[in-house]
């Protein structure tokens, strides 16, 4: 049974359970093998495991080399220095000759908090969203987390997938139906949509309960693959509720906001409210669940946000007369 | 023992090894061919109307013995996985390898006057999945070299016999990226690795000591755990002994460092810098034809 713990944890796991698989798999890390969990593997199959030291441009060449001689490689670094520093030699050397390299990025958003800005990263997936012939997949528990691994393994092609840092609640049982590119429903709704990626999708569930008590019933859907996104999904929320509510720990430019945004505005234009990082660059923060609060990625300002598009279409409804 | 003589029935990837097993070295024929190569840029650069013929010219010997006696290639079979590899980490001197692949018979002379063009196979640099031939995508400067030290730590782990060729600009040593990779590549005895530096000494805004100085480049090499040797890149047969050296390297990823002439072949090119991105008109590129046919 799968227990709630750190996507990067259950990530460490499942490369251990792929690595028996398919003898195939090779792994790179760039000197943080303890924080993205990718030690697990190097302990279970040390002669496929190697370490590229804090050069991480470097480690995404020699992925890219490795994968044209029918290897599959992972490589793992914190989401800062994956979709940053070494964003050129994602694009260039893994990305345009479409290599079947696998980046698996740890530690992404506001919530690792105490490191601060440094490491926060808040534009990956804006960055790695614009690269194309890249899979871009942002899971929200351990379960779709193991599943999403598992998936990418399988895909031919490369990929980004995005982690957090933190505890990570159980919110699927384990034999769900996931399907890169498509949507996972958690909740049933048709007042207001919530789409949610990642880490906080859980606070998003839990503003979906906190709504359902005055009466407002929230769809909340769960956005792991944000490209290729699912337009479809998107638009059926567009079409059939108030309003759509974004919620990621990232920048609300180019993200998942973005995302949604650029599928309703050419589909079906709707009020979407976009909750996560307001283009700033955050704080350190010694609890990181005070720290999202403090930048309103919390459950209480998507409840607010969702309030606010149903109140808009209130007076929006009250203001056309009767004809 | 050279393979028996006789009619050439099968095609198996054992008769394809045979036959493609490096070929003797013959400096005449060599610098034959290496002549057809510096025309061939010349004409292709003129007809595309950009592009880097300088830089390709200062490469053309040490790419015509690599493609022309070194490297176990099969034209007939351009993804032959237990082909060398090459990669052009100095990737905006495509035109040499796509003279040396055409030359080789990877494609038709005629794709050679496309160069440059919306859908051509030869892109202005190294694309691996559009020009048959080509290993890797390269031309953003030190990412070609990480996927080289990449495809033979590949080697290594699938326990193939290949070796990896990689050809690096003295400009593009500034790039740290290329350092990175030359650590990797030390840390973990790449020895089925050679790096060939064309060590022309010039770069796009001037001379490379003047930019940003890069020597002593061999001792740099030598620092990050490779063995290194210094050599004309214009002199096939001191060409010839390096990298028969290289390929016994043992431990050690192995570094040629080939001083050239940026230009080689062109004295107009050769004695001015003006040429890094410029390519000739259409009648100096037929003086400048003429010139290396007769040289």
């Amino acid at each position: 049974m799968i227990e709630a713990q750190a996507n990067r944890v259950m990530y460490g796991k499942t490369l251990v359970e792929l690595g028996e698989r398919n003898p195939k798999l090779i792994v790179f890390d760039a000197d943080v093998a303890k924080s993205t969990n990718t030690i697990q593997f190097a302990r279970r199959f040390p002669e496929r495991f190697f370490q590229a030291g804090v050069a991480e441009q470097n480690m995404m060449g020699i992925a890219a080399g490795v994968a044209t001689t029918g290897l599959l490689p992972f490589v793992s670094t914190f989401a800062m220095f994956a979709g940053s520093r070494a964003c050129e030699q994602v694009r260039t050397s893994i990305a345009y000759p479409r290599l079947n390299v696998k980046i698996v990025a740890t530690n992404a958003g506001v919530e690792i908090a105490g490191d601060g800005v440094t490491h926060q990263a808040t534009e990956d997936l804006a960055i790695m969203r614009a690269i194309p012939n890249l899979m871009v997949v942002s899971p929200s528990d351990p379960v779709t987390t193991r599943k999403a691994a598992l998936a990418i393994a399988e895909y031919e092609g490369p990929v980004y997938m995005r982690l957090g840092r933190q505890v990570n609640a159980v919110l699927y049982d384990e034999d769900v139906g996931f399907r890169l590119g498509r949507m996972l429903k958690l909740r049933e709704g048709s007042d207001i949509a919530i789409i949610a990626t990642g880490n906080i999708v859980e606070q998003a569930l839990r503003a979906a309960a906190e709504l359902a008590k005055e009466g407002i019933g929230a769809r909340v859907l769960d956005c792991h693959t944000i490209k290729p996104i699912d337009r479809e999904e998107i638009v059926r929320a567009a079409r059939e509720t108030a309003g759509i509510v974004t919620v990621e720990d990232h920048n609300v430019i180019g993200g998942l906001g973005g995302a949604v945004c650029e599928v309703v505005a050419e589909e079906h234009p709707t009020i979407v409210r976009r909750v996560g990082l307001q283009d700033t660059f955050a704080s350190s923060g010694r609890d990181f669940r005070m720290l999202l609060a403090h930048y309103h990625i919390d459950c209480e300002t998507i409840i607010e946000k969702a309030r606010s598009i149903l109140h808009a279409r209130a007076v929006s409804r009250a203001s056309i007369p009767d004809s | 023992m050279k393979p028996a003589a006789g009619p050439k029935l099968s095609h198996s990837p054992a008769d394809r090894r045979r036959s493609n097993m490096s070929r003797e070295f013959n400096p005449a024929a060599l610098q034959e061919t290496a002549r057809r190569l510096r025309v061939n840029i010349i004409r292709m650069t003129a007809i595309a109307g950009s592009g880097h013929p300088s830089t390709a010219l200062s490469s053309v010997e040490l790419i015509t013995y690599l493609y022309f006696c070194r490297m176990r290639i099969d034209p007939g079979n351009p993804k032959w996985e237990d082909r060398d590899r090459f990669v052009l980490s100095k990737g905006h001197g495509a035109p040499a390898i796509y003279a040396a692949l055409a030359e080789r018979g990877f494609f038709p002379e005629e794709v050679l006057w496309t160069l440059r063009d919306v859908g051509s196979l030869l892109q202005g640099h190294p694309d691996m999945r559009k020009t048959p031939g080509v290993d890797m995508t390269s031309g953003s400067l030190g990412q070609g070299f990480s996927c080289a030290v990449g495809i033979a730590l590949g080697g290594r782990v699938n326990q193939k016999g290949f070796r990896v060729y990689a050809m690096l600009g003295d400009g593009e040593l500034q790039a740290g990226q290329v350092w990175e990779a030359a650590m990797f590549a030390g840390h973990y005895k790449l020895d089925n690795l050679t790096a060939v530096v064309d060590d022309n000494k010039q770069q796009t805004d001037g001379l490379t000591k003047e930019i940003m100085n890069v020597h002593p480049i061999a001792d740099k090499f030598r620092a990050f755990g490779w063995d290194a040797v210094d050599i004309d890149g214009h002199d096939f047969s001191q060409i010839h002994e390096a990298f028969q050296k290289s390929a016994r390297s043992a431990g050690k990823p192995y570094a040629i460092v080939a001083a050239t002439v940026k230009g080689k072949g062109v004295k107009a090119m050769e004695t001015s810098t003006k040429w890094h991105g410029l390519p000739p008109g259409p009648e100096e590129a037929e003086a400048f034809v003429r010139e290396i046919e007769a040289g």
